[in-house]
């Protein structure tokens, strides 16, 4: 017997609606297995795990700071990968964005100025378009896979930051330490509360998905990304341009994420060092997916996973569950919502063994 | 169906709410880890030190940590956890936790915070950090005693002061058996990664090298020695168990001691933001057992090791000349902490470029 995945001839809307729910219910419930198999409380885990993270202030403002950089990046993702253009290497994007934004913030940091944090956002969104125009251009003019060029140009960025936070911009009063200096205030994005967190990249999240939701659904743009996506000779066919589409794709995902890796160095981090991101320009992927690739619904992706985050640490801390178990139940809940998904375009049939000349045959005919 | 997940989730935070225990009279102490406390190296021997407190203090104190926690903007979060859930103590034990614990102690003037191998402090805030240096000289003592080659190959980490300062002691050590002796450097970039420095090591020795030193925290190194008969020291933990054949001794940080110290000083009041930078005297830094060594070997490494924890002697004491012919330290000189603290430079004799 076998398995095979067979597209619907047509969706249920319910479904499209439901699936998710079903998922977080299966979700809880392989999670409080899991919790009880190691000998913790379920109802209490799944407490500290989903529900306390959201009901205190602070970690509501957390889940908002921690969500930002993911929902950012992932919203240029969408459009990217909307356009059949795969574009791997967001975290390169947001590196290279963070150096662009930190040169100008260092090179001026004694300029008190309120144009100075302008600037600074502009130079970081400018450094992640420079970055991604490499793969865009190496893709239009030599054809070469825009998957391995953007991904591997992630660790050019990382060796990058690495020589200058350990070479020039290494903070002369910081006894030879990897860091540079620390921002000066007027470089720094402001605060939306006092005493917390959460600073103004929030806003620039909602900002990107509003935009993103509007390019897509209500532009011709938005129609030249699809049609070219899902039928590229019929875009041709209509007038569009596929080169200038990679080209369009890669700009925007590559400007949005190093405008995301520039609002947390100049944000919540505060200063250049060797380590700006725990994989953010990766987790955005799984973000865009998670969210259909639709910018409303990536926000609400980006809230999820940082939930997860959130509240892994939470119950690190409350329970001592280990980090390993957190990261289980992470990949659970990604599971389950990413097959419950699929299970709405496709089914599930089981079919008899192929026989071996069936096989042979099907290879012929192709 | 709305109502039923509310009403559930009301009952979940109230059953969560009432199953926690009454610690108001417990000192609560957090502990953030850069590594999994499994890597039997750096977050191993800090958790270590965690459990060292609650055997010695018992029912006056809770612990928890955060193990794993990256040096980014994730840091701070996890700090701040630890401070809002009643936590008195809290030593983040990394270098790149610095700044994230100054921030959240600005705003948790009650609570202390001892942040390791940093050199900013606060009136809640002291650092600690521990000599590791002294083991190195020794180690190199041993190295140039042992190796037939006078090579010894060295697999490091990051160019940071704390790892230079560790060639420069190793290669002093080496130097004052064997004038000549020499060692080949291999940067892995890399805190742990087993795969690179055991790739590392096996380069190191396929270029003739006797003695495979280590500054990264896996037990690879010293495996691949095993496998390939040659020796070499341990890192962070004692690892015989992975090497018993290889490992000559290990240099062990150790810091029951201090934690220990730490948590009944706010016990009893007497906290107060110091600057701590303890070696062998401290027992902050231990060598291990010296193993598959020979007797008169054994006794230099034991009297080095004596009078370098009376005071008597200390590993950087002059003349030392920098790699470009310079002087460093005259004669009789001894290096003040603050040169060691910021040392970027190779003594002379290190056949190496530092990475800028």
């Amino acid at each position: 017997m076998r398995l095979e995945l067979e597209k619907r001839a047509e969706q249920s809307r319910l479904m499209v609606v439901v699936s998710p729910l079903i998922a977080i219910g299966l979700t809880l419930i392989a999670g409080a297995i899991l919790f009880a198999a190691l000998g913790h409380d379920p109802v209490r885990a799944l407490t500290v795990y989903f529900i306390e993270p959201v009901t205190a202030a602070w970690s509501l403002q957390e889940l908002f700071v921690k969500a930002t950089p993911l929902v950012i990046i992932a919203v240029g993702l969408s459009v990217c990968y909307l356009s059949n253009t795969w574009n791997i290497g967001a975290e390169g994007q947001f590196t290279v964005g963070a150096i662009a934004g930190s040169w100008v913030a260092l090179s001026l940091n004694s300029w008190d100025s309120p144009l100075l944090l302008p600037l600074i956002l502009i130079a970081g969104t400018l450094g992640g378009m420079a970055w991604g125009a490499i793969p865009a251009l190496l893709k239009t003019r030599f054809n070469a896979n825009e998957i391995l060029t953007s991904l591997m140009l992630v660790y050019v960025a990382q060796f990058l930051l690495d020589y200058l936070v350990r070479g020039p911009w290494r903070d002369p009063a910081g006894y030879n330490f990897p860091e540079s200096e620390l921002f000066s205030a007027a470089a720094t994005m402001p605060l939306l509360i006092e005493g917390g967190r959460l600073h103004i990249g929030a806003i620039f999240a909602l900002v990107v998905v509003v935009a993103g939701a509007v390019l897509l659904a209500g532009t011709l743009k938005g129609f030249e990304i699809r049609v070219i996506g899902q039928a590229p000779r019929a875009g041709q066919f209509a007038g569009f341009s596929r080169t200038q589409m990679v080209v369009f794709a890669f700009l925007l995902s590559g400007g949005l994420a190093g405008l995301a890796g520039i609002s947390e160095v100049a944000g919540p981090i505060g200063q250049l060092r060797p380590t700006i991101s725990p994989g953010y320009g990766f987790a955005a992927i799984i973000v865009a997916f998670l969210g259909r690739l639709n910018p409303i619904a990536i926000l609400f992706a980006g809230l999820l996973l940082a939930l997860s985050y959130l509240g892994g640490e939470a119950a690190q801390v409350s329970l001592g569950i280990s980090d390993k178990t957190t990261k289980v139940f992470q990949g659970m809940l990604l599971l389950f919502v990413l097959s419950c998904d699929t299970l709405i375009l496709y089914k599930i049939r089981l079919l008899p063994p192929r026989r071996r000349a069936e096989t042979v045959d099907q290879g012929a005919g192709e | 169906m709305r109502k039923i997940i509310a009403a559930a989730a009301a009952m979940a935070l109230a059953m969560g709410l009432a199953a926690t225990p009454a610690t108001a009279d417990k000192l609560k102490i957090g502990f953030i880890y850069v590594g999994p406390i499994g890597d039997h190296g750096w977050s191993y021997q800090h958790n270590h030190g965690r459990l060292a407190i609650e055997e010695a203090l018992g029912d006056q104190v809770e612990t928890t940590y955060v193990e794993n926690v990256s040096e980014g903007p994730d840091a701070e979060r996890a700090i701040e956890r630890l401070a809002r859930e009643g936590h008195g103590l809290i030593f983040t034990t990394s270098f790149g936790f610095m700044n994230p614990t100054l921030k959240v102690a600005e705003k948790f003037p009650d609570v202390k915070f001892e942040h390791a191998t940093g050199y900013k402090r606060a009136d809640n805030v002291s650092t600690y950090s521990a000599r590791f240096y002294e083991g190195r000289y020794v180690i190199g003592q041993i190295a140039a005693k042992m190796s037939k080659t006078g090579v010894a190959g060295y697999i490091v980490s990051f160019p940071i002061p704390e790892v230079v300062r560790g060639i420069n002691s190793f290669m002093l050590g080496a130097q004052s058996v064997n004038p000549d002796f020499k060692i080949k450097i291999i940067w892995v970039n890399t805190w742990i990664d087993p795969a690179k420095e055991a790739d590392a090591a096996k380069a190191l020795i396929d270029q003739g090298v006797d003695i495979i030193v280590q500054h990264t925290d896996s037990t690879a190194p010293l495996q691949v020695a095993q496998d390939r008969g040659v020796t070499g020291f341990g890192q962070a933990s004692d690892m015989i168990a992975f090497a018993p054949k290889a490992q000559l001794t290990a240099i062990v940080d150790d810091w029951s001691a201090y934690y220990v110290a730490r948590a009944k000083a706010v016990l009893d009041g007497s906290w107060k933001s110091e600057d701590v930078w303890g070696g062998f005297d401290a027992k902050m830094v231990v060598m291990a057992p010296y193993t598959n060594l020979p007797d008169d070997v054994v006794a230099m490494a034991k009297e080095t090791q004596a009078k370098i924890t009376s005071g008597e002697f200390h590993p950087f004491t002059g003349p030392i000349m920098k790699q470009d012919g310079s002087e460093a330290a005259a004669d009789g000189e001894v290096l003040s902490d603050e040169a060691l603290l910021s040392m970027n430079w190779y003594v002379k004799g290190v056949d190496d470029k530092l990475p800028e």
